[in-house]
């Protein structure tokens, strides 16, 4: 098995402890990662601005994804998104495609329909399959209780990237989390969006939208929150403790990513996965690990 | 509300922008606005009323407020609308619209700018490869050039550390 590794913007600089924990678990699961370091960004950022730049810089990274005739694979739910949103339009707007292959023509490169654009998570599950995953755990995390966040742009829009799980209702990381012999707290606010969209336009907002979950998570004491995406974890990580701050109270939620918890299973020891870069740490899963 | 300061042209300008369409089959239920969790935090901020506001032809109300900028992009509407409106698209051609005339926030121009300069919205230096590479992860780069030619854009002269002739 092998994928193109789109790392987008954000993990390659502030969330290395993701970078690192998900190579090593490709590693373990048979998955070969390719790097490019021509790819960047997404295209995501301009979007609601100047869609039709940010379409053809999307297209970029799937022509790039073509010349290398491999599935690209994102870890950032906001570029998986994106660049599969992209794919799905320009597959079905032949005008579009023509419009943004003369503005990449200059770069020698040529957009056409046919990338298969995935986050890594649905990579995994697809292309490996829980059950081989499951046969690759050497550690039982049974004594601990992990609380997904799914977060808006791995399930949604469903009539694009639908199919793997039931917007309504997901649960794919539930399952992986459960491959560790952990258990799933699928809790009430399983669904709210971390507000990331809106810490630009109006922090408070944003902050209103992360609070309500990590108010609730903080009163269920789970061993930790498991976030599939660098733009949730800025509001649930980087930014817990202003937001607790402005609701007057404070939190404890540990928050890990889900390659993470993988890792740990696959018999991996924390140091190898970044949880030293972990801020909002999970001391009582680390401290399991301590010898 | 006065008819005569309302432009009936807008609702099909934003039909024709990409993504805008959809405006045209709203039959009103709010759905959208039941579940938005935005609107849950902002009651002023209500999916079904700037689409009416929309239809209605208010075009310069719509695209000067500053609550088109507050969707979070969450999608929740898109999956509960029976109508298939899409309304996080229909948004992001009314904002598209509203930027091309003005009314983009500050960021916007930031967000273009840093990507003429660096190819990726965070600045990539020996700094953040040393960090990677202690962790054995390969470097990555900054290759503005295609984002140069795509936007348009030359990174401005101070940001790019040249010196001022």
């Amino acid at each position: 098995m092998k994928a193109l590794l789109f790392l987008g913007c954000t993990v390659p600089v502030r969330n290395l402890n993701y970078e690192l924990s998900a190579r090593k678990v490709c590693e373990i699961l048979g998955v070969e990662l390719v790097d490019d370091a021509a790819l960047a960004c997404c295209g995501y950022p301009l979007k609601g601005t100047d869609q039709a730049h940010a379409l053809t810089i999307a297209a970029r990274a799937l022509a790039q994804a073509r010349a290398h005739g491999l599935p690209l694979v994102a870890l950032c739910s906001a570029c998986a998104g994106t660049l599969a949103e992209a794919e799905h339009h320009l597959a079905h707007h032949p005008g579009e495609a023509a419009r943004v292959n003369a503005e990449l023509a200059p770069l020698g490169l040529t957009y056409e329909p046919g990338v298969r654009v995935t986050h890594l998570v649905r990579y995994l599950l697809e292309e490996v399959g829980l059950e081989a995953i499951k046969a690759k755990m050497t550690r039982d995390l049974g004594e601990f209780t992990f609380a997904p966040h799914y977060g808006c742009h791995y399930l949604k829009p469903a009539e694009i990237i639908g199919g793997l799980d039931d917007p309504e209702a997901p649960t794919s990381m539930g399952r992986l989390i459960e491959a560790t012999g952990a258990k799933v707290d699928n809790y009430p606010r399983l669904k709210d969006c971390c507000g990331g969209g809106v810490l630009g336009a109006d922090e408070g907002l944003a902050g209103s939208l992360a609070g309500a979950k990590l108010a609730e998570l903080d009163a269920r004491e789970v061993t930790a929150m498991v976030l599939v995406c660098p733009f949730c974890n800025v509001m649930y990580e980087g930014q817990q403790k202003a937001i607790a701050k402005r609701m007057d109270t404070k939190f404890k939620v540990p928050v890990v990513y889900l390659t993470q918890i993988l890792g740990l299973g696959l018999g991996l020891e924390p140091d190898e996965l970044g949880f030293k870069l972990n801020r909002a740490k999970p001391k009582e899963l680390l401290a399991a690990f301590k010898s | 509300m006065r008819l005569n300061e309302c432009d009936p042209g807008f609702k099909h300008e934003v039909a024709a922008e990409p993504g805008g369409a959809g405006i045209r089959a709203c039959f009103a239920c709010a759905a959208c606005s039941a579940r938005c969790p935005v609107g849950a935090n902002r009651p002023d901020y209500d999916p079904r009323r700037l689409i009416r506001l929309t239809l209605l032809g208010r075009r310069e109300e719509v695209l000067a407020s500053p609550l088109i900028w507050l969707c979070s992009s969450c999608y929740t509407c898109g999956e509960v609308c029976p109508q298939q409106v899409r309304f996080t698209e229909v948004l992001t051609a009314i904002k598209n619209i509203a930027s091309r005339e003005g009314h983009a926030p500050p960021s916007a121009k930031i967000t273009a700018e840093l990507l003429a300069k660096q190819g990726r919205l965070l600045e990539v230096t020996d700094f953040e490869n040393d960090k990677r590479a202690d962790l054995g992860l390969p470097p990555v780069e900054q290759r503005p050039q295609d984002f140069q030619a795509i936007l348009g854009l030359k990174p401005s002269e101070g940001e790019a550390g040249e010196e001022p002739r």
